[in-house]
């Protein structure tokens, strides 16, 4: 270390066996280029959102590749799912990814539904849906902020929590928690709203739609805001498709797929909503698909409390903490707030999974980030960063 | 004022003036800490700082407290004398920017004829504290960071320079107290009606100038953690904070002088007319850094290079015409 200096970046680098990048692709154990210089962003860095590492090399102001490099927060949730019973690696699911908890909920539960062959009552299926939903508007609403925080604006994410708020507190009635909520069982959800909850969800729709409008005049209108988002960051569908990109980002890719049309379930096909698509491919794009998705997601959470029945809430014998899953295996894909969540379970039989897999869409999203990122200025580099709707803890699991 | 002509007399009232235009740096630097923190508060619907003091106005105690008591801590390889002298560099020249500003009728701290040109002169320092702080902290975020400074800085003086130019054009005199006077008491007869392209490049400038948001790309937290000044901590810290305050101050005061009136008023001339409208360009300061979100650098010298310049220069001849036909 003790010739390193700015003149001479590949200090560092030339000692053996010292790699900047991911250790099994070592992609930047090739040096940087006479004048450029490598950049280690993270994982302590305020855009990181968390700790996420990205190694990039610069040229001057100009990212001239980059790399992302994983593992800080890895917790082995998969291979918890093999040491716990099926039932007592649902609070697991919170944990994945904190901001998007109940569609990881859904998939681990819905993925042990479908192997088991349990059916649930209708009454759960509305509150999936409500909790569901009121979840990803939640999880845009923290990326929202985050992602103008990015860009410098400090003020939008305070907003944002003052919305997320009403919902933490709506969905605190029924989880019992504000951030790793469990609510899901086999058969059911784990506990039945309550006239507060239904008028509280009331309440809050008329009052979103507001604060739309609100962030719309304040955030989404400003020209800076406007400058800094159009054009920048382009990722095209077939960028999206070969690096499998999902969610927000292929909506704006002008790819309308989105698991609850494509392949429903839950009872997703009973409602009227729309998919928001873009076709710019830019940032400006993903940000206006997620804010849409906010005004969705209303109008979902509008019909079903308006159409709930009355009923149980969990099936009659729902599986026990110490319930067996029956040998065999099952896929379930749900449409969380970033994207597609692909749970993939697989019993013998036993006490635990044999394997439970987690595709998490947060991981594929952020493999396109080395190639959109290239050849742009690293403000642009760390906005399009943010556009992705990074939660770390979801990508390394 | 010739070398001459200073008699022991004009020394003494030299440095008593030097003494309270430290005073009023400090001063204003914990004025501004909670105003500005309070101010953000008020914009984003929370109460702001309210635990120390009552309404928490001993906050910005607590927080020099802190900056004092924090280990200087000093990163390895650091070009030593640079590193020490950038918080210096920075805070000291700021010293000498407001003794030309007319705070009032007799409230000149060293009456120069030609004012304009030593705040002009005096705050390119500012800028080479910054490349200074960068460049000796060994560090990739601050190599960036000041270079980025560098090239704001030396972008933004030139249409700030040519804005005020204009007006010096206008008032045909140097001297910032005949400035203030030659617009006389009624506020539909100061600058920023008269000049109102110089008044808005101004005010760009400034927020840029003093690296501000939406313009803080030197520091632009969330690219480079914190810029030029990341390797600096407790009191290096706290000079750099305490200079940007004073150069906000001081942007502040020369608005006020040049386009809002200086020390007149519609009634009764005096300092607080000045202290008034330099406050009120740092309110104006605060708002937009909580409003805005950041430009990119690429865009911000586009818009001085494709916007600003010729707009200033555009200004000054149309004022040069007007000056002559009439």
């Amino acid at each position: 270390m003790s010739n390193f200096s700015f003149l001479n970046p590949f200090g560092v680098l030339d000692e053996p066996g010292t790699y900047m990048g991911d250790f099994y692709s070592n992609n930047f154990a090739r040096k940087a280029q006479a004048g450029n210089v490598i950049l280690n962003l993270g994982p302590q860095h305020p855009s990181t959102h968390g700790v996420l590492r990205v190694v990039v090399e610069m040229y001057g102001e100009y990212v001239v590749r980059s790399e992302p490099v994983l593992g800080y927060l890895h917790r082995s949730h998969e291979k918890m799912a093999e040491h716990k019973t099926a039932y007592g690696f649902l609070p697991n699911m919170g944990r994945v990814d904190y901001l998007n908890a109940i569609g990881w909920n859904w998939a681990y539960a819905g993925a042990c539904e479908q192997l088991a062959g349990i059916e649930c009552p209708e009454r759960a299926e509305y509150l999936r849906v409500i909790a569901a939903e009121l979840n990803r508007i939640s999880s845009h609403l923290v990326w929202w902020g985050a992602f103008v925080l990015d860009l410098g604006a400090f003020t939008p994410i305070l907003y944002a929590f003052d919305d997320r708020e009403l919902i933490c507190d709506i969905l605190q009635r029924v989880t019992g928690s504000r951030l790793t909520m469990n609510y899901f069982r086999f058969g059911g959800v784990g506990a039945d709203g309550d006239d507060l909850f239904f008028s509280k969800i009331r309440d809050f729709i008329p009052n979103m739609r507001e604060r739309l409008k609100m962030y719309k005049a304040l955030v989404t209108d400003n020209v800076i805001l406007r400058r800094r988002l159009e054009g920048i960051g382009p990722m095209d569908a077939d960028l999206c498709v070969r690096y499998g990109a999902t969610g927000p980002l292929l909506r704006a890719a002008g790819v309308p797929r989105d698991v609850r049309r494509s392949i429903p379930y839950g009872i997703y096909d009973r409602f009227d909503y729309e998919i928001p698509v873009a076709e710019t491919n830019d940032n400006f794009g993903r940000y206006w698909v997620r804010l849409q998705e906010i005004s969705e997601s209303l109008k979902i959470v509008e019909q079903a409390v308006a159409q709930i029945p009355p009923g149980k809430h969990i099936v009659d014998k729902a599986p026990k903490p110490s319930w067996k899953l029956p040998p065999g295996e099952s896929v379930f894909s749900v449409e969380g707030a970033r994207g597609e969540i692909t749970v993939h379970v697989i019993s013998d039989g036993g006490k635990s999974p044999y394997r439970v897999k987690l595709r998490a869409p947060g991981f594929s999203n952020l493999s396109v980030f080395a190639e959109a990122a290239e050849g742009t200025i690293l403000a642009d580099a760390i906005a399009i960063l943010g556009s992705l709707d990074l939660v770390i803890p979801e990508i390394d699991r | 004022m010739e070398l001459s002509k200073i008699s022991v007399l004009s020394l003494v009232e030299l440095v008593v003036a030097c003494l309270l235009v430290i005073a009023l740096m400090v001063a204003n630097a914990i004025v501004m800490v909670y105003a500005e923190r309070k101010g953000a508060g008020f914009i984003q619907r929370r109460p702001g700082p309210y635990e120390v003091g009552p309404w928490g106005i001993l906050q910005p105690v607590a927080d020099s407290m802190k900056l004092l008591a924090k280990q200087l801590f000093v990163p390895a390889n650091v070009d030593f004398l640079l590193y020490f002298l950038a918080p210096v560099l920075a805070f000291l020249p700021v010293l000498l920017l407001f003794l030309p500003i007319p705070f009032g009728p007799y409230l000149t701290a060293l009456k120069v004829p030609d004012g304009v040109v030593l705040i002009l002169a005096f705050a390119g320092f500012g800028l080479l504290a910054n490349l200074l702080a960068g460049y000796s902290s060994n560090n990739k975020y601050g190599i960036l960071g000041a270079g980025r400074a560098v090239a704001q800085g030396v972008a933004y003086e030139i249409p700030m320079i040519l804005a005020l130019l204009a007006v010096v054009f206008q008032t045909g005199s140097m001297n910032l107290s005949d400035i203030a006077e030659a617009q006389g008491s009624a506020p539909w007869r100061w600058n920023f009606l008269c000049q109102p392209l110089a008044f808005f490049i101004y005010l760009v400038t400034l927020v840029a100038e003093t690296n501000r948001a939406p313009f803080d790309l030197p520091e632009g937290e969330s690219e480079l953690t914190a810029g030029f000044h990341t390797e600096y901590s407790g009191m290096g810290f706290a000079l750099f904070f305490l200079s940007e305050y004073a150069n906000m101050l001081l942007v502040s005061f020369v608005c006020a002088t040049f386009f809002l009136g200086g020390y007149k008023g519609p009634i009764l001339d005096g300092f607080w007319w000045t202290f008034i409208k330099a406050y009120a360009v740092m309110a104006f300061i605060v708002w937009i850094r909580w409003t805005f979100p950041r430009v990119r650098f690429d865009q911000l010298l586009n818009i001085n290079w494709k916007w600003l310049l010729p707009l200033s220069i555009l200004n000054l001849w149309i004022t040069a015409v007007i000056i002559k036909l009439v």
